[in-house]
């Protein structure tokens, strides 16, 4: 069970194939699944597919302990904050969602599917945008764009056009045949996410995405990514360590220490922790203190 | 998935290894005078104090420059092989790495692509030395420069294996320093790339074993007998099976579940 931003509970329940519920009750918060915020919400009673759920995720290395028991959900069309200091375990997580590590213990299902059972089922439907930089400086923007296309299994035709109209939105349009090095830090992480937007994902995945980048590029990233969910009934996690890139109605989960700290939209954790101050509210969770 | 799909992925990474060696013309300026000074200088100056027997493949007395030419064409696919594996090493700490472990095709598959495309690039510089090589006499039949097609690949798959496992076993770029010296060098070296065997056995029996236990040498060897429209059973028996048993191991090296990218990960 989540809270609506106005305080009014969303009792959150999936059917057999792989849905999410939502529906409004008006009752007491009782034990939470957390969820993204969007669409189904919004409307009050909705239907849409379970992007992510993560249940019970635990991953060490070694002896230390990088995520622990960490439980959330995702569906499509929701946007979703993933919000902690360094060191909090958000790309360990991240890893986990792209298949690049496997948990220790719990499981990760993407669409209904296991991951690490059915990979192609699960990787094929997401886009991910990656912390460090991942384009080939030497290579031409649609270069970059056509390999990425190629590893997704898209024609050359397929790719020419999806690229033109990615690039296009993302104000690009003109930059295809320039080399990735001319390019700004800004450009390059449009020219990212165009090319995680290629195959027509359902689930993005951004991790720091608009790290390095000033308040204006960060502001246009956001608002773009944010628009996509209604638009393309996208799934998204942002993962960030900026809170002022969010809006207070983003639904999101406080990492710290490998644990979900907190959860819900930013207004009303500002509300519980921090006397109406969202960074006061973070310092306080960030500190250890995630009692109200 | 689609056999398309695959089609695609294998020709997308096919094409990117060429785009970037086109690219990184240096790189093949640089990946041509290595062996070129080793043949235009260390042969020049190893001719006098080195006389080769007749050994098979060749049938009768040959210059030092004849001799080196095939060990030549393993350094270039020793050398390309530890390129390759330095190149993903950068890859994986830049993370461009996982654009290509997070695609949707089977892992085994994209590693393998990755390994053909990079054999592919070792060829055409193994094809360019060849041309240069003739220039110093140095003219294996011309069916020599279709047979040695095979065997030069077969033996840049050995090497790009090798790479690929290393690049999986070294969490740093720093670290690579290491793999020049107990890795790179004493493969090259302890191998009959510069010296026939039968002479390393007059100067040590250890040394002599060493070299025959070591794939290279074999990878040399079906070079040598392929150039001159020959073939080397033994030599091929075991470059096969050293390719098969690398590939392997590189493969469960980037297993999520058991290889070392579960110990490299960044923890944030």
């Amino acid at each position: 069970m989540v809270l609506e931003d106005d305080g009014s509970p969303v009792v959150v329940t999936v059917n057999d194939s792989g849905e999410c519920t939502g529906e409004r009750t008006g009752g007491s918060t009782g034990d939470s699944a957390v969820r993204g915020s969007g669409r189904t919400t919004e409307t009050g009673t909705g239907r849409t597919e379970v992007a992510i759920r993560a249940s019970g995720i635990t991953h060490r290395y070694g002896k230390n302990v990088a995520l622990d028991s960490v439980e959330f959900e995702l569906c499509r069309g929701e946007f979703m904050a993933l919000l902690g200091p360094n060191g909090s375990g958000k790309t360990t997580l991240f890893s986990l969602l792209t298949r690049l590590l496997v948990a220790d213990s719990g499981h990760i299902a993407l669409f209904g599917h296991r991951i690490e059972r059915a990979p192609a089922n699960t990787l094929s439907r997401l886009g991910v945008v990656f912390q460090q930089p991942t384009l080939d400086l030497d290579l031409t923007v649609e270069q970059n764009l056509s390999y990425h296309g190629a590893l997704q299994g898209l024609s050359k035709k397929e790719v020419r056009s999806r690229a033109g109209l990615e690039l296009e939105r993302l104000a690009l349009g003109d930059r295809a045949h320039d080399r990735v090095r001319s390019l700004n830090g800004g450009h390059r992480r449009r020219v990212e996410v165009a090319r995680a937007l290629l195959h027509k994902p359902d689930l993005l995945l951004l991790d720091e995405a608009s790290a390095g980048l000033d308040f204006a590029t960060r502001t246009s990233l956001y608002e773009h990514v944010r628009a996509l969910c209604d638009e393309r009934n996208l799934a998204v996690l942002w993962t960030t360590h900026l809170v002022e890139e969010l809006k207070l109605d983003d639904q999101t989960l406080v990492l710290r220490q490998g644990k979900i700290q907190a959860s819900g939209t930013l207004a009303s954790l500002a509300n519980e922790y921090g006397a109406g101050n969202i960074n006061q509210a973070l310092s306080t969770l960030a500190s250890g203190d995630s009692s109200p | 998935m689609r056999s398309a799909a695959f089609a695609r992925g294998f020709l997308g990474i096919l094409e990117r290894e060429f785009l970037r060696f086109v690219q990184q013309r240096s790189r093949f300026f640089s990946a041509l005078v290595r062996p070129m000074l080793w043949l235009v200088v260390f042969a020049a100056g190893f001719r006098a104090a080195l006389g080769i027997a007749i050994i098979p493949p060749y049938e009768t007395y040959i210059t030092y420059e004849v001799y080196i030419v095939p060990g030549l064409v393993g350094i270039i696919l020793l050398f390309n092989g530890m390129q390759s594996s330095l190149s993903m090493v950068y890859d994986r700490e830049m993370g461009s790495m996982r654009v290509l472990l997070t695609s949707p095709l089977p892992r085994s598959f994209l590693l393998l692509s990755k390994l053909f495309a990079g054999a592919f690039v070792s060829l055409l510089q193994v094809y360019a030395f060849l041309v240069l090589a003739r220039f110093f006499d140095v003219t294996p039949p011309w069916v020599g420069y279709l047979a040695v097609f095979p065997a030069a690949l077969l033996g840049a798959l050995m090497l790009g294996a090798l790479g690929l496992l290393l690049s999986s076993l070294i969490r740093q770029l720093e670290n690579f320093a290491g793999v020049m010296n107990f890795v790179v060098f004493p493969m090259f070296f302890l191998s009959s790339a510069l010296y026939p065997l039968w002479k390393m056995r007059e100067a040590s029996e250890v040394i002599y074993y060493l070299c025959l236990w070591n794939p290279f040498t074999h990878a040399v060897e079906l070079v040598r007998f392929a150039l001159y429209g020959d073939f080397n059973s033994d030599a091929f028996l075991v470059t096969t099976g050293a390719t098969v048993l690398l590939s392997v191991a590189a493969i469960l090296g980037f297993d999520p579940g058991k290889g070392l990218l579960r110990k490299t990960a960044g923890r944030s």
